[in-house]
């Protein structure tokens, strides 16, 4: 029963980070690009993740949770690099599919 | 069950790695390599944990947690250079 | 008592990491996790200006809960999405007025918005009023931004900024 369910998270886990990554190369432009590493990825990760310590938990017959600290910190801190990777690139003019929002208030507007 | 399955999931996120890796070396703007690195590392993680259940050794956790951290230390370091020109203010 | 715990919710959240940590539940390990987790916003005191107040307990657990559901569905929402190529996106910026003011709640906002279906949270503008988010795949821009509104930010105001007042 936990075999099953094991080998169904690792596969899962492996997909997700393989679309991840298959966004990353396919799509066409930049913020598009970000968005299947931020989730896909981070979804996957957490899923083998969270296998590992099913699988140590059973095997070794006491609960393991390490490996829940290193999910925790994977999904907090992908929103946080997104969030600066699409500031970067807005700030450099990153070429995009949308349209570009205007920018307010910002401390050094680029002259158009 | 288990023996058939971790071989499909090495064999995936091989291929995710390779993918990434593609991006990296292709550009075409800073913030795509930065994004590319960015993921290489989350898929490094994937491939350590993977490991440390084939293997069945909890040593390589370890290594995963360390790689998570300085991953996006680094990550966090290459955006604000490209925000700003500065890393230390 | 204020100067000596300045920061209860940091000592037990620390505390509880460490017990992660070591990955290991013994007398030992608990009380030097609460040494830990007591000494360490006892010296970065100077750095934790705001104190952070939960208002409102039970919105927080029923977030928590809408969160997790919504990181799974967002997920499969983007791997559909890559799945079916890059021709049938329709990628956008959309600009999302916030009602929320302190930063704990904005930053606690934009990082649900980048980890939900096909947003990612781009930039807050200089004046902390809008949140520029970047959407895969939307037709109507405003059902987004009510359902933003309506799904994550007014429960976070809930919780962190009016507690039982309105809503």
């Amino acid at each position: 029963m936990t075999d099953i369910l094991l080998s169904l998270l690792i596969l899962t886990g492996a997909a997700f980070t393989f679309i991840g990554s298959l966004g990353l190369a396919r799509l066409r432009d930049f913020y598009t690009r970000l968005h299947g590493p931020t989730k896909a990825t981070t979804l996957g990760v957490g899923c083998l993740l969270i296998a590992s310590a099913l699988y140590f938990s059973v095997r070794d017959e006491g609960i393991s949770l390490h490996e829940v600290l290193v999910t925790l910190f994977l999904f907090i801190t992908a929103p946080v690099s997104a969030h600066l990777l699409a500031k970067a690139a807005l700030h450099l003019r990153v070429k995009s599919l949308a349209a570009v929002p205007r920018q307010r208030g910002e401390p050094h507007e680029p002259a158009e | 069950m288990l023996i058939t399955v971790i071989p499909i999931a090495y064999a995936l996120v091989t291929l995710a790695l390779a993918l990434s890796f593609w991006r990296l070396l292709k550009g075409p703007d800073a913030p795509d390599r930065i994004l590319a690195l960015d993921t290489l590392y989350v898929n490094t993680i994937a491939l350590l944990v993977l490991l440390g259940i084939h293997l069945g050794n909890a040593i390589y956790f370890e290594a995963a947690l360390l790689i998570a951290m300085m991953g996006f230390v680094g990550t966090v370091a290459l955006c604000k250079y490209l925000l700003r020109g500065d890393i230390i203010e | 008592m204020r100067r000596l715990l300045p920061h209860p919710l940091l000592t037990l959240t620390l505390a509880l990491l460490w017990l992660l940590l070591v990955n290991e539940l013994s007398a030992g390990h608990l009380v030097l996790g609460a040494v830990l987790g007591w000494l360490i916003p006892f010296v970065t005191s100077p750095f934790w200006p705001e104190r952070i107040r939960i208002r409102h307990l039970p919105t927080l657990l029923h977030y928590l809960g809408i969160l997790i559901v919504d990181i799974v569905r967002g997920s499969f929402h983007v791997a559909r999405l890559i799945l079916r190529g890059p021709a049938h996106l329709r990628p956008a910026f959309v600009e999302v007025p916030l009602a929320l003011r302190t930063d704990l709640a904005i930053s606690l906002l934009a990082n649900t918005i980048s980890l939900t279906p096909g947003t990612v949270s781009a930039q807050l503008s200089g004046d902390r009023r809008t949140l520029i988010v970047h959407t895969l795949d939307t037709g109507d821009t405003d059902a987004l931004v009510a359902e933003i509104k309506q799904r994550y930010e007014s429960p976070l105001r809930k919780i962190f900024e009016t507690g039982d007042e309105s809503c």
